[in-house]
């Protein structure tokens, strides 16, 4: 031991000169990699931390419309946190995510997979296809979608008028949500769909082959085979999916201009901290909404990406 | 060695500036960037308006033309709701307010207790106080202050189809009893529309609907800004809405929500016999695409609860306000004051515009009364239904969170014409969360 010590000793000795004379080097090379990072730091600072520190401290005040602003710490928290309309928010997007992320997911695997095993025209064109939605941007697809659900323009009444029976309310109180699910689902679909295809043409052709020598089916092929060797995109999309679901907003706000009875001002948690500051000019409360909110989706997409660290090779 | 620390620290500023100087060129100016209007005057004050009035460009063109001191830079910053957004943003960032807004009597204590806008005392109101109604003026006065000239009013009556009650043989309603009667008749005939729309959004509609039967919702003063009365479960209130819960729940009346395409199309299409309607209505109708060609409407008075003692209600109405970012409060104050004071621009507001006229020189003049309107086959509506309505306005009082009490009442009818809930314990769960809200924004509850 003594002898490995004195042994280790002289390099150590040696080293901060030798550190000394690269860090010449290293702090030039350092100085222009900062120059180089500095736009993107200052918009990052400009546009996200410091809103995000704004926003925090003025959650940390509450103003009311009598008695103006003051300092109450933590009381806004305790407020969100114990807030019917919040917690009913959240719960609703809980619900939402448990059924609109399976069923975003299914559609674009299988349409990936499909798409995967054909090579004719046909797949390029139902890739384009499938893909379309997301491409148009998501006040326009609500809105076109919410013309479709309309009892008086929508086609709905003109195709149950022909088999004689009453159209569907898409706009009622209880299915107001599917609609909703509807539409995301049409709308982010070919975008996983695309991520999903992507990571399984990236997959060696040669495993495929193995797997047929094996004599692995098609359908085999695909469970045993592909989806798990893209299981770290499928981890992605989730992620993604969940976030979305999560700060859901855009879709029920376009909604909400025909069903305001089915669609309440505070329907999702984003959509209640948008009322709060800008229709009940709450600045304050609303900062604390959205900061808990953001809190949770952090909190949510961490505990997710650590329970799939394995899939996904986050391990 | 030092000058390529420069060369960096450069890079830094640089970036830094564009990104600040960015921000700051489009977030102070943004009130004044572009007039919609051609200034007359370049040299005169200016004095930046939003508004939404229809035709107001030519109501515009007036007031620059007849004013050396002063122009008006008009923007339409968006109907309603999308214009408070937007200043309700500009008052909370301290810029970005117009100088001169459009606001509705009813949201005028929402914002003058934020303090954005402007006491009129100070800048001539009582100069024009005389050309108005003792209704209106009250609209836009809270204690001593004065906090916006009044422009046009919503008094109601009822715009009903002729054509359809006359193919049943039913009579044109006075009375809500006729009323109910005459929806059961056109249900019992097997009409394909029904009388009427109760539309769960209907906010300041159905709030009329209750005042009607002596509802006072809210007590209010900006002289003591930090108590309030709330009562919006009145006898009245729940009088008024047991009797359209029942019409809704007997299939008598539509829950369509007011003002999408859908009610928009029905309104003209023949799906409600009977449009319960502001003088503003007529000219909402007439914008509306798809109407029956063989349409005939008519106007009459409103249906009363006493045919003996009728009580006349206002739905809506709009003023000019001047906000406390104004650079120029005076010139702001002569704007409010004098672009809608000429009756030459009232032609304008009335015969493009549909505007019911609050300013008295106009409002009581033959030309007002004996107008007709082709819309209603030459009927003369003001003076049949709409002047009489007006003069029986004795003004309103709207809570400092007048759009919040809205969404509430929204969702207290959505959930009664659901079932879910009875008339009664509907305005009973409103005045209990409205008593909670007030309690939570520190109010004091009288």
């Amino acid at each position: 031991m003594t002898t490995q010590t004195t042994a280790v000793a002289p390099p150590t000795a040696a080293v901060p000169k030798r550190r000394r004379g690269g860090s010449l080097l290293e702090r030039r090379r350092q100085r222009w990699g900062w120059v180089f990072v500095t736009p993107f730091l200052v918009v990052f600072a400009a546009f996200l931390v410091f809103p995000l520190i704004y926003a925090f401290g003025m959650s940390l005040f509450t103003s009311t419309l009598a008695t103006g602003t003051t300092f109450t710490g933590a009381a806004n928290y305790v407020k969100a946190f114990t807030d019917p309309l919040f917690l009913e928010g959240l719960g609703r997007v809980a619900a939402f995510a448990v059924v609109m992320i399976p069923a975003q997911l299914i559609v674009a695997l299988v349409a990936a997979l499909v798409l995967d095993s054909l090579t004719t025209w046909v797949s390029k064109l139902s890739r384009l296809l499938i893909f379309a939605p997301y491409a148009i941007p998501v006040v326009i697809g609500a809105l076109m979608w919410s013309f479709l659900y309309s009892p008086r323009f929508g086609p709905a009444s003109t195709l149950f008028d022909l088999v004689g029976l009453q159209a569907p309310d898409f706009l009622s109180g209880d299915s107001v949500f599917a609609s909703l699910v509807n539409i995301v689902t049409w709308q982010w679909s070919g975008y996983y769909m695309v991520v999903i295809y992507a990571a399984l043409r990236s997959i060696d052709p040669a495993i495929y082959e193995a797997a047929r020598i094996d004599g692995a089916n098609g359908f085999q092929t695909a469970t045993r085979i592909k989806i798990p060797m893209i299981s770290s995109s499928m981890v992605m999309v989730i992620t993604f999916a969940l976030i979305g679901t999560l700060q859901f907003f855009t879709e029920p706000v376009v909604l909400r201009n025909i069903a305001q009875g089915a669609i309440d001002a505070a329907y999702t948690p984003n959509m209640y901290a948008y009322s709060l500051a800008f229709s009940y000019s709450q600045f304050n409360y609303a900062s604390t909404i959205a900061f808990s909110l953001g809190i949770l989706v952090f909190a949510g997409s961490y505990l997710f990406l650590f329970l799939t660290r394995k899939q996904s090779g986050l391990k | 060695m030092k000058s390529k620390l420069l060369a960096t620290a450069g890079v830094v500023a640089l970036s830094a500036a564009a990104l600040t100087g960015c921000s700051t060129a489009s977030g102070g100016d943004s009130a004044k960037a572009d007039c919609t209007n051609e200034i007359v005057n370049p040299d005169a004050t200016q004095v930046s308006v939003w508004a939404w009035y229809p035709a107001f460009e030519e109501v515009v063109d007036l007031f620059n033309e007849s004013h050396d001191d002063v122009q008006i830079c008009w923007t339409n910053a968006g109907q309603g709701n999308d214009e408070y957004t937007k200043f309700s943003t500009a008052i909370e960032a301290g810029s970005g307010a117009p100088d001169v807004i459009m606001l509705e009597s009813e949201v005028l204590s929402s914002f003058s207790i934020r303090k954005a806008l402007v006491d009129l005392t100070e800048y001539g109101a009582a100069d024009v106080q005389d050309d108005y109604t003792a209704g209106a003026w009250k609209d836009v006065s809270s204690g001593d202050a004065v906090y916006a000239i009044p422009v046009d009013g919503g008094p109601m009556g009822m715009l009903y189809r002729k054509d359809i009650l006359d193919q049943y043989g039913i009579a044109a309603p006075t009375t809500w009893d006729e009323f109910k009667a005459a929806a059961e008749a056109l249900k019992a005939a097997g009409a394909p529309g029904v009388l009427a729309d109760f539309p769960t959004n209907g906010r300041a509609y159905n709030q009329a609907l209750f005042a009607q039967a002596g509802s006072v919702p809210f007590v209010y003063d900006n002289a003591n800004p930090t108590e309030i009365g709330i009562d919006v479960n009145d006898e009245g209130s729940k009088q008024v809405l047991s009797y359209w819960n029942e019409l809704v729940q007997d299939g008598l009346v539509a829950t369509d929500d007011a003002f999408t395409a859908d009610y928009n199309t029905k309104l003209v299409d023949g799906s409600y016999a009977i449009y319960v309607a502001a003088a503003w209505g007529p000219g909402y109708l007439s914008g509306l695409a798809d109407a029956d060609s063989d349409a005939e409407w008519v106007a009459a008075p409103v249906p009363q609860w006493d045919a003996a003692n009728p009580v006349q209600i206002n739905w809506g109405g709009s003023t000019f306000a001047v906000t406390s970012q104004a650079k120029d409060k005076e010139a702001a104050a002569t704007v409010a004051k004098e672009v809608f004071g000429t009756e030459e621009a009232w032609k304008i507001g009335i015969e493009q515009g549909a505007l019911f006229p609050l300013w008295k020189p106009i409002l009581e003049s033959d030309y007002f009364r004996d107008l007709e309107y082709p819309f209603f086959g030459g009927q003369q509506i003001n003076k049949d239904v709409f002047l009489a309505a007006a003069a029986g306005y004795e003004g309103f009082t709207f809570s400092p969170f007048q759009n919040y009490a809205y969404d509430q009442l929204t969702e207290q009818l959505y959930a009664m014409v659901q079932g879910e809930k009875s008339s009664d314990q509907a305005l009973d769960d409103l005045q209990a969360s409205l008593e909670q809200y007030a309690g939570e924004q520190g109010f004091t509850l009288q």
